[in-house]
């Protein structure tokens, strides 16, 4: 808007949201550091009077965190890598390799993007039982390797890469596996970067898939393991805000580290949509 | 020549898509249809031990869902949800932009980097955070509203309230997403526009219902659209503050689908519900585009 | 002409269905491990007595899990569906039916003859009869819980009375005159209205059979559950019992202690909790005693844990002997004191660590006129069910006989594939055999 607000108006109100944004986080970061017994008084502290790191051992030792938190990354990491290599070959094929059906193909994955995935959950869960990868790293994975969402994502960034270049090299002799892997694949590392970061955090956070696969408490991600303690613990205010911390903190670097990248990815979906 | 490089890169995309198509046809798709047909059957605890009391009752399911209160309730719920919080969270993420849009605006990284945040938390740990924020004595937001004089309120222990506490926490962790993406498309609006206006005398709001709004058109679509799918998914909120309750004021549809599938095992019924969910988004998006068409 | 790298993605698929199946494989290599699952406090608290089982016999491991109850029942089931459940786990034994219907249990009869230690003899009869489904035994008690009143004992001396009354009439009066002693701010009982065991409970001592036509309708409006019905609401209509949920009383041990009600209908779990969290000043004030009945001492819920063994599980023997070590007097004593539940085997409770503590006698009293809620697999919906309407009732957002009439649908609903069943199973012979 031209004529906006005063601009000292403007920053106090933003501040002011920034801050309303910004309190719950702060919060959970206090609370953890807080003794037992202290975030649950009358009137609320927003600061530990004896900061202590006494949560986070307690995660530590007794309920086990650092094995929740390797399967979160054994889980999302791997899914990343697959994702990235799966869901780019595809995009790639879509806008760029010449094929009988290619259109037709494509506007039905569009309806996939319709269809909330709890829908094919229960269905799924039986197939896998059947596949015997219940309660087991494969199981959860499966839903994660390959996204509509993803291939629409790269197809859209690959649609910009000029064809003369490929068919130049095709005319060179250049078979498409090696086209792809040396001429598409660095020129589109950018939207890799995007995918890269939107799968790391979209598998990282989720809850109700690994909730229904996993059974085994040493098998369970963060969030779900976070979800369980809540049931056991509920009463340990600062405990449960250390296991969040732990949970958040990630997903945070990694979006503070990748936040271009990220960015560009909502923005490419949708702007142009 | 160019049938043998066609023959070459239809060979090639056989071999580039068949993993992703796979894995998406076997684990996608077919779960899809298979939980159609689910939803024709009584399928449940008794069909897992012994496959052959499931019997097929057609649009039996269906119909048990149209007597069914807690159906009803979760339905109603949910819509509470989505034509409440969806505006809503559209509406400041909306005004978020606006704001962060200002040509005098100094510090926008910082401001939309911290606006953003919330988006990228994993959803149980901070619903987790605002359990404890809304418990009625203890939590910070009572506290905070009692500054100004505001009684406190039983947030997740009040039927009344459950549900906008819920909104609250949903519009907190998400307005950030649709704010980025109404920045973008206020981006594009050209500068002359507003100018223009300002000579013509019009004020900020005349400027945004006549220039801003129609101009953001396709992107407040998109927005609206992605946003009501995403809140018709309702799901991890309640089941990690409310449990659905009080008196089942925040039993969402997906979370009754959990119950009945997870819980009773009525695995049928839960495909039920399942699918009469992708109906309602289904129907709620092209309502949506017929709207927009409309309008235009 | 390079070859197109036709290999390369087939490849890069093996090496994923390889990293899969690795991943798929079952961890553990030895054979003489037992997973054990169990909930809440009992699965902290076992992992001690489990230690010195193994040190027994050191041939067998056991890994505990300890889930939390919330989750518990559909964890176990979604356990079992996929393929995954324990050797061994504590079950509520109001579970039991389901998991048979799912065919995961194994049947004990013959191991229970074998085993010259155990008898059903040597344990409480209604506790013992929530294990058998259809004739057979599938879980062997490990604790029991029953519900009795908690009260008050000074305030309702203070009302005139010296002991707890008998008969539903009597224990009305009595709850009368505590009102009047306690005054209009405060209340002679507390129900709270979003638990399913009260009206339950007033439904059994009826004489209601809950579910009829065995147990594949409703049987909930009934004259003998609207009976208990009635009872039960008119004690919050008539000012006894005030209208909140659980979670709504903030702390109910300093309620009670500052006589905001003077009754409660609780478990065992709570003579543990008076002893620590009511002051010292109060450990003289309180006190247990079985529930009335309309003509007399009545009955209460056949409640607690089994231990049970999964059909599908190559260690069933070695987790047996755990079963049967769990069982033993001496341990069921230790696990009594450590967790404070009440042990299932009757000889147990000659330990002086019981007999000391003369609260307990009136659990022992009403273990005695405990019966089993109806043993099918619905039995859990149908509870929660039981507990939305009889909220509704309570709460006054809905006329007791409109909860009842709607109450009654539903469970007719949820009963319809069980009527079928039978049914069938009496025309036909089939195998899916469902237990009358």
């Amino acid at each position: 808007m031209r004529r906006g607000p005063g601009s000292l108006l403007l920053h106090a109100v933003l501040f002011l949201g920034a801050a309303a944004t910004l309190t719950p986080l702060a919060w959970m970061l206090a609370a953890s550091f807080m003794s037992p017994g202290e975030a649950n008084t009358f009137p609320p502290r927003f600061l530990p009077q004896h900061p202590t790191f006494d949560n986070y051992i307690a995660l530590f030792t007794r309920i086990d965190i650092a094995r929740h938190f390797l399967n979160s990354v054994v889980i999302t990491v791997a899914a990343t890598l697959a994702s990235v290599v799966l869901n780019s070959m595809a995009g790639y094929a879509f806008a760029k390799l010449r094929f009988p059906g290619r259109e037709r193909i494509f506007r039905t994955l569009t309806l996939a993007l319709v269809i909330p995935a709890q829908v094919g959950m229960l269905p799924l869960f039986l197939l896998l039982r059947e596949l015997g990868v219940v309660n087991t790293y494969a199981g959860v994975l499966v839903p994660y390797l390959a996204s509509v969402f993803a291939i629409f994502l790269i197809r859209q960034y690959v649609l910009s890469v000029p064809d003369d270049l490929l068919d130049a090299a095709r005319v060179d002799g250049a078979g498409e596996f090696k086209i792809f892997r040396e001429i598409v694949f660095p020129v589109i590392k950018p939207i890799l970067a995007t995918l890269a970061t939107f799968t790391f955090l979209s598998v990282w956070n989720d809850f109700l898939w690994p909730l229904i696969i996993l059974s085994e408490s040493s098998k369970y991600t963060l969030p779900v393991a976070l979800a369980g303690l809540v049931g056991e613990h509920v009463q340990d205010t600062e405990l449960m805000m250390a296991g969040s911390v732990i949970t958040i903190l990630p997903a945070l670097v990694v979006f503070l580290a990748f936040q271009r990248a990220y960015v560009r990815g909502i923005l490419s979906g949708s702007v142009k949509g | 020549m160019s049938t043998i490089l066609e023959r070459q890169q239809a060979r090639a995309a056989l071999q580039f898509l068949a993993p992703a198509l796979t894995l998406i046809a076997v684990f996608f798709f077919l779960p899809v249809i298979a939980g159609l047909l689910l939803s024709l059957t009584d399928f449940d605890i008794y069909a897992i031990g012994a496959l052959d009391t499931a019997r097929f009752v057609g649009l039996g399911n269906y119909r048990d869902l149209l007597h069914s209160t807690l159906f009803w309730t979760a339905l109603k719920n949910t819509l509470y949800f989505v034509l409440v919080g969806g505006p809503l969270s559209v509406a400041i993420s909306l005004a978020a932009a606006v704001l962060l849009n200002s040509p005098r605006l100094r510090f926008r990284p910082f401001f939309r980097t911290v606006y953003f945040a919330p988006v990228v938390t994993t959803l149980v740990a901070v619903a987790i955070v605002w359990r404890y924020l809304y418990h009625p004595r203890y939590g910070l937001l009572n506290h905070i509203l009692g500054w100004v004089g505001i009684e406190p309120i039983d947030w997740l222990g009040d039927p009344h309230w459950s549900m906008p506490a819920i909104i609250i926490l949903s519009i907190w962790k998400n307005f950030g997403y649709n704010m980025l993406i109404f920045l973008a498309g206020l981006q594009t609006i050209p500068e002359e526009l507003y100018e223009a206006a300002s000579i013509d005398g019009a004020g900020p709001w005349r400027s945004f219902f006549h220039i801003t709004f129609p101009s953001l058109g396709p992107v407040f679509l998109f927005v609206a659209v992605t946003t009501m799918i995403g809140y018709f998914q309702l799901f991890a909120e309640p089941y990690v503050m409310t449990q659905g309750g009080p008196l089942r004021s925040t039993t969402s549809l997906v979370l009754l689908m959990y119950e009945e599938g997870f819980r009773w095992w009525r695995m049928g019924v839960a495909s039920s519900i399942a699918f009469v969910l992708f109906l309602l988004t289904l129907g709620g998006a092209l309502l949506q585009l017929r709207l927009r068409r409309a309008r235009a | 002409m390079e070859a197109p790298g036709r290999g390369a993605p087939a490849w890069f698929l093996a090496c994923l269905v390889g990293v899969a199946t690795g991943c798929a494989a079952p961890s553990e290599d030895d054979p003489t491990t037992i997973r054990f699952w169990a909930m809440g406090r009992e699965g902290e608290v076992v992992q001690e007595l489990v230690a010195d089982f193994e040190q027994e016999f050191p041939g067998i491991r056991v890994e505990v899990q300890q889930i939390p109850w919330s989750a518990a029942h559909e964890k176990l089931l979604t356990a079992f569906v996929g393929r995954a459940s324990p050797d061994l786990a504590q079950l509520g034994n109001t579970w039991i039916a389901e998991f048979v219907a799912l065919q995961a249990l194994e049947p004990l009869d013959v191991r229970i003859a074998s085993a010259n230690t155990l008898a059903p003899s040597d344990y409480f009869s209604g506790v013992w009869d929530t294990n058998v489904i259809d004739g057979t035994t599938y879980g062997l008690p490990w604790y029991v819980d029953t519900r009795v009143l908690f009260y008050r004992k000074d305030i309702l001396a203070r009302a005139g009375y010296d002991a707890m009354p008998v008969t539903w009439s009597g224990w009305l009066e009595s709850m009368k005159a505590v009102k009047r002693t306690v005054g209009p701010a405060n209340f002679a009982i507390l129900l709270p209205v979003n638990e399913w065991t009260q009206p339950v409970i007033f439904g059994l001592q009826t004489g209601s059979p809950l579910l009829g036509d065995e147990a594949t309708r409703s049987a909930f409006t009934e004259p003998e559950f609207r009976k208990a019905f009635t009872f039960y609401l008119d004690l919050f209509r008539s000012g006894l019992a005030p209208s909140l949920a659980n979670n709504e009383v903030a702390n109910i041990y300093q309620e009670f202690e500052k006589g905001y009600f003077s009754m409660c209908i609780t478990g065992p779990w709570n003579l543990g909790e008076f002893q620590n969290r009511l002051s010292p000043a109060m450990q003289d004030s309180w006190d247990t005693a079985p529930l009335p009945g309309p003509d007399g001492p009545g009955l209460s819920l056949a409640g607690g844990s089994s231990l049970v063994l999964f059909r599908g599980s190559p260690h069933r023997d070695a987790a047996w002997r755990l079963v049967e070590f769990l069982s033993r007097p001496e341990q069921q004593v230790r696990f009594s004191q450590l967790s404070g539940d009440l042990p299932a085997r009757r000889e147990a409770w000659a330990d002086p660590f019981l007999t000391q503590n003369p609260r307990t006698s009136a659990f022992w009293e009403q273990l005695q006129r405990v019966v089993a809620t109806p043993k099918i697999p619905e039995w859990e919906l149908i509870t929660s069910r039981i507990l939305e309407y009889s909220e509704l009732a309570a709460r006054e957002a809905a006329p007791p006989d409109t909860a009842l009439a709607r109450l009654d649908a539903d469970v007719n609903r949820i009963l319809e594939k069980r009527r079928w069943l039978l049914g069938r199973d009496r025309t036909g012979g089939t195998e899916g055999h469902v237990s009358p």
